[in-house]
C-alpha cells in the first residue's frame, strides 16, 4: 500500500451523453465529494480521450492522488489504457478502480434516472471504498520456454511442425499412430491438380525425421499437461513398439514370416496385415512395430514357455525387444499446437445406402486405397465382390453431410474428391467406364476447383442432380437405384456395378480428449473451437495453445496447411517476446495464520500450493505464483484466513459490499 | 410513500457473469435498477463472510452468478464450490431468520445478457413479495 492516507480522486464520465443522458452526474458529483477520502471529483466528456487522460495525470500531481476512481464504462474496455495513464503519473497502476455506469446503469435504466442514479452513487461508494484497500502490485514476468510440442502428425502437424522447426524452434512432435502422414500419406493423388500426394508429402516427412530440431514421437499420446502459458510441462506416454527404432532397418523380414493376419487399418481394413508391420513403405519412421492386441508372443506367452516368436528369429538387427515397457517422457513448452485432424464419416450408419451390405457399396476412403497403386489391389480398381474392373461406376454425394439428422455441415472436401475420383477412373482405368456422380450442389469454391470441375464435365462423367434414397442388389449382384433429376425433372434408374460413398470428416474421438484435456471449447458439430472464426482462426481461448487444420473443421490440403503455418506463425511471435507478463492477480499466504491444514492444497484446480517445511513439524502453504491462476478459491476455503487473493483480498471486498450498502 | 425497492448485492464472477451484464447493457435490456455488482475472479471466490456481511448491512437479497457447470467456469471447478457454498449458506441464513430465497445462485454466461436482465426481473419481484430484510426490520 502507497505511503500516507488514501487520497482518492474521482473521475465521472459522461460517455458522450450515454450515461449523463440518464444519469445525474452532478448530484453523483455532490454525493461523492462528501466521502472520507476523497479529495476530487471531476467530470469529463470522454475520460478515455488523451487530453482527458492528460488530465488524469494533471489531476494526481496537482491534488497528490494516491488512488483513482474512474466511473464510466465497463472495465472491459481501455482498463490497459487508464493503468497507463497511472503508470505515467508515476502511480502504480494497480490503485486504479474502475465503476461501470454505462452497462450496468445509464444503457439499462433508461426509464428511471432518478434510481439509476442512486444506483451509480452506490456503487461509487463501493468503489471508492475497496479504492482505499487497494495495494501496489507488480506484474510477475516469466521467462518463456522456446519449446513447442506438435500434437498430431498429419499435413497439418507436419508443415507446423517444419516451419517452427526452421524457424529455431525445439519441436515435440507428438503422434499417436506408428507414423507421420495422416490421412495425405493414404492417397495418389490430390485434387484440384492431381499431383502424386506422396510426391509432395514424402519429402516433407523425410524432413521431419532429419531436421535437428525436431524430436520425432510416433507411436505416443499426451498423457498430461500443467504448468501455464509459456511454460507447459507435458507429460508424454511413449507406447512400447517392441523394436528399437535405433536398430530396425526397416527390412520388413519380419512381416514374411509373422502367421498373425488381422485387418489392416491403413488399407481401411481393405486386407490384411500382419501383427508386426510397417504400415506402408514411406512411414517415417520406417521402423517396425508390434501390434500388442494381436501379437502370440505377448498374448499367450507364459514364463519360460514363449509362444511364436518367429520374428525374432529372423530379425538380422536383432531389433525386436519384448520386454519394452510403455514410458513417460516429460517435456517443457512455452507453446502447444494442437492439429490431430479429424476422421471419416461411418457410412454404415446410412444403412438404406448399402454400405456393409453390398460388398460392391464402397466408401471414398475405400475407393482412394484401391486407386493407389500401393493399395490393397495395387492400384487396380476392381468390383470387390467379383474383382473385376468395374464397367459402370457410381458416386453418391454428401454422405452424413449437410443432413440433419447426421452432420448439418458441409463437409467441404466430398464433391471435389469425387471428382477427382471420376477423372482418375477416366484417365487411368479406362475412358469407357460410365460413371455418375449424383450430388446436391456440386461445390467447388476452391482456387482451381470450378476449372477442375469443368475438365471433368468434359471427361464425359454424367453428372445428375439428385441423391438417391435407397441402393438395392440385383440378383446378379449389379446395384440400382432411382434417382430424381432436379434439373432436367426426371426419374432416372442407374445400374451399376460399384457404388462409391462420398463420406465427409467428422470429429474423431481424440478431439474430445484433447480438449478435455487442455480444457478448449468444442463447438456444436464437436470440432474444436478457434478463438474468433475470423480474426484469430488458429488460436484457442487458452493463452499458449494454438490449433491447426481439420480438428477445426473439414477442409481441403490447401487450408490444413495455411492454417498450419498461420498457427506456426502465431507460435512464433507469441515466443518470440522472450518472456511472458502475468497479471499480479495471484494468492499469497500470511504465514503466521496459516495452521497447515492443507485445504487450499486440496481445493486448488492448478496444483499451485504446496506446504513448506519450516522445521519443527511445522508446515506452511506457499504459492507456485507461475501455476497459481488467481481463481481464489483457496481463499474462500482457508478456515483461518490465511490466504487471500491480491488484488480481490477479503478487505478490498468487505469494504466494496459495505460501501455499496452503508446508509441504506 | 413509494413502492419497496429491493437492494440487491450481485457477486458475479470476471470470466461470464460480470461479461452478461455487459452483453445486457450492449443490448439495451432494461432491468429493474436493484443490483450493485461487485466483480469477483471466480464466483469459488465467495466466501461465505461476503454474503454475511451483504445481509448484516442492509441487502435485502445476495445474488451469486457464474459459469454454467459443469463446463465454463474459467477455472475449471469454481462454479461447484460455489453451489456448495450457497447450499450451505442458505441453511445458515435461515437460522438467522433470513428467508434463504433471498440468496440466489445463477449460471448466467457472457453470451446471455437476456438471462441477466431476466434474473434480475424475477429476483426483483420475489423481493418486493418478500419485503424488506428481516435484519433492516428489527
Ligand atoms: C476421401 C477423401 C479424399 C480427399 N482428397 C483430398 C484431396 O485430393 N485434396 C485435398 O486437398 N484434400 C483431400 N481430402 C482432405 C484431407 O484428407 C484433409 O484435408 C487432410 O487430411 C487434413 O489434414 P490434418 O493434418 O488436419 O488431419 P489428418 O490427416 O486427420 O491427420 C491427423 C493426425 O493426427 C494424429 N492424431 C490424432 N489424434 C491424435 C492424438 N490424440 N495424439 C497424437 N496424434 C494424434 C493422427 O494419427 C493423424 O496422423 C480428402 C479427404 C477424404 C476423406
Ligand atoms: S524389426 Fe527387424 S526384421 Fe522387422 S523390420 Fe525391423 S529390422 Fe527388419
Ligand atoms: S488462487 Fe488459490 S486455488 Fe486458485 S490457482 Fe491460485 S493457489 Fe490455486
Ligand atoms: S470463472 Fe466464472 S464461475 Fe469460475
Amino acid at each position: 500500500m502507497p505511503a500516507g492516507a488514501p487520497r482518492v480522486g474521482v473521475f465521472l464520465c459522461k460517455c458522450g451523453g450515454n450515461i449523463s443522458d440518464f444519469v445525474d452526474l452532478e448530484a453523483v458529483k455532490s454525493a461523492v465529494e462528501k466521502l472520507d477520502g476523497v479529495v476530487a471529483v471531476e467530470v469529463d466528456e470522454h475520460w478515455c480521450s488523451s487530453p482527458a487522460g492528460k488530465r488524469i495525470r494533471e489531476a494526481i500531481k496537482e491534488k497528490n492522488l494516491n488512488r483513482v476512481v474512474i466511473v464510466a464504462c465497463t472495465l472491459n474496455m481501455h482498463q490497459p489504457h487508464f493503468m497507463e495513464v497511472l503508470q505515467e503519473a508515476g502511480l502504480n497502476p494497480y490503485l486504479l478502480e474502475r465503476v461501470n455506469a454505462r452497462e450496468q446503469c445509464s444503457w439499462v435504466h433508461k426509464d428511471s434516472p432518478r434510481e439509476a442514479t442512486e444506483k451509480v452513487i452506490d456503487l461509487v461508494r463501493g468503489g471508492v471504498a475497496r479504492a482505499k484497500h487497494l495495494s501496489e502490485l507488480s506484474p510477475i514476468v516469466e521467462k518463456l520456454n522456446r519449446n513447442v510440442v506438435v500434437v498430431g502428425g498429419g499435413v497439418a502437424g507436419i508443415i507446423a511442425s517444419l516451419e517452427l522447426a526452421y524457424g529455431g524452434h525445439r519441436v515435440f512432435l507428438v503422434e499417436k499412430s506408428p507414423t507421420i502422414g495422416g490421412r495425405m500419406a493414404k492417397f495418389s493423388k490430390v485434387f484440384p491438380s492431381l499431383d502424386c500426394a506422396s510426391c509432395i508429402l514424402t519429402p516433407r516427412m523425410a524432413e521431419v525425421e532429419s531436421h535437428k530440431n525436431i524430436t520425432l514421437l510416433t507411436y505416443s499420446e499426451v498423457q498430461e499437461v500443467s504448468g501455464s502459458a509459456g511454460n507447459f510441462r507435458v507429460k508424454i506416454l511413449r507406447k512400447p513398439r517392441y523394436v528399437d527404432p535405433a536398430l530396425c532397418t526397416g527390412c520388413r523380414d519380419c512381416t514374411t514370416v509373422c502367421p498373425v493376419k488381422v485387418p489392416n487399418e491403413w488399407n481401411v481394413g481393405m486386407d490384411k496385415r500382419t501383427a508386426i508391420y510397417i504400415p506402408f513403405p514411406e512411414a517415417v519412421p520406417r521402423v517396425a512395430t508390434v501390434d500388442e492386441a494381436s501379437c502370440l508372443y505377448l498374448k499367450h506367452s507364459r514364463p519360460g514357455k514363449p509362444v511364436c516368436g518367429k520374428c525374432l528369429e529372423v530379425c538380422r538387427a536383432k531389433a525386436i525387444n519384448f520386454d519394452m515397457k510403455p514410458e513417460v517422457l516429460e517435456v517443457e513448452a512455452g507453446a502447444i499446437l494442437i492439429a490431430v485432424g479429424s476422421e471419416v464419416f461411418d457410412a454404415r450408419k446410412v444403412p438404406q445406402l448399402g454400405y456393409g451390405l453390398y460388398k460392391n457399396v464402397i466408401t471414398s476412403m475405400e475407393f482412394e486405397r484401391m486407386i493407389n497403386s500401393d493399395g490393397p489391389t495395387g492400384g487396380k480398381v476392381v468390383n470387390p465382390a467379383t474383382g473385376e474392373t468395374p464397367k459402370v461406376v457410381a458416386f453418391i454425394q454428401c454422405v452424413g453431410s449437410r443432413d440433419e439428422k447426421y452432420n448439418p455441415y458441409c463437409c467441404r472436401i466430398g464433391c471435389t474428391a469425387s471428382l477427382k475420383h471420376a477423372s482418375l477412373l477416366k484417365e487411368y482405368v479406362s475412358k469407357d467406364i460410365d460413371v455418375y456422380i449424383c450430388y446436391n450442389d456440386m461445390r467447388t469454391v476452391g482456387k482451381g476447383f470450378e476449372e477442375f470441375y469443368r475438365r471433368v464435365r468434359d471427361m464425359g462423367v454424367k453428372f445428375i442432380r439428385g441423391l438417391p434414397s435407397e441402393v438395392k442388389q440385383k440378383p446378379d449382384g449389379s446395384l440400382t437405384f432411382n434417382v430424381f433429376d432436379t434439373t432436367t425433372e426426371t426419374l432416372y434408374e442407374v445400374n451399376a456395378d460399384l457404388v462409391v460413398l462420398a463420406i465427409g470428416l467428422v470429429p474423431s474421438p481424440d478431439i474430445e480428449k484433447v480438449a478435455k484435456l487442455l480444457k478448449l471449447s468444442r463447438g456444436h458439430d464437436g470440432f474444436l473451437l478457434e478463438a474468433h472464426e475470423k480474426l484469430r482462426p488458429v488460436e484457442t481461448l487458452s493463452d499458449g495453445i494454438f490449433v491447426a487444420g481439420s480438428c477445426l473443421g473439414p477442409m481441403d490440403i490447401h487450408d490444413a496447411t495455411s492454417e498450419a503455418m498461420g498457427a506456426a506463425s502465431k507460435v512464433m511471435g507469441f515466443l518470440a517476446a522472450g518472456e511472458i507478463v502475468k497479471e499480479p492477480i495471484v494468492a499469497k499466504v500470511n504465514e503466521d495464520l496459516c495452521s497447515g491444514c492443507r485445504v487450499c492444497v486440496s481445493v486448488c484446480p492448478f496444483d499451485a500450493i504446496k506446504m513448506e517445511d519450516k522445521g519443527e513439524g511445522k508446515f506452511v502453504a506457499k504459492v507456485d505464483e507461475v501455476l497459481c491462476k488467481g481463481c481464489g478459491l483457496c481463499a474462500a476455503s482457508c478456515p483461518t484466513a490465511a490466504v487471500t487473493t491480491q488484488h480481490f483480498t477479503d478487505e478490498q471486498i468487505r469494504s466494496q459490499v459495505r460501501g455499496i450498502l452503508v446508509g441504506v | 410513500m413509494s413502492e419497496f425497492q429491493p437492494k440487491i448485492v450481485a457477486f458475479c464472477c470476471n470470466w461470464c457473469s460480470y461479461a452478461g451484464a455487459d452483453q445486457a447493457g450492449l443490448r439495451r435490456l432494461q432491468y429493474p435498477p436493484t443490483a450493485r455488482i461487485v466483480r469477483l475472479m471466480c464466483s469459488g471466490r465467495l466466501d461465505p463472510v461476503f454474503v454475511l456481511e451483504a445481509f448484516k448491512h442492509g441487502a435485502d437479497g445476495v445474488l451469486v452468478a457464474g459459469c454454467h457447470t459443469p463446463t465454463d467456469c474459467h477455472y475449471t471447478s469454481g462454479n461447484f464450490k460455489a453451489e456448495r457454498r450457497v447450499l450451505l449458506l442458505k441453511k445458515v441464513l435461515e437460522q438467522m431468520g433470513i428467508e434463504p430465497e433471498r440468496l440466489r445462485l445463477e449460471w448466467i454466461s457472457a453470451s446471455e445478457g437476456e438471462k441477466f436482465a431476466r434474473v434480475m426481473e424475477e429476483m426483483t419481484q420475489q423481493l418486493k413479495q418478500l419485503g424488506p430484510s428481516p435484519l433492516k426490520r428489527s
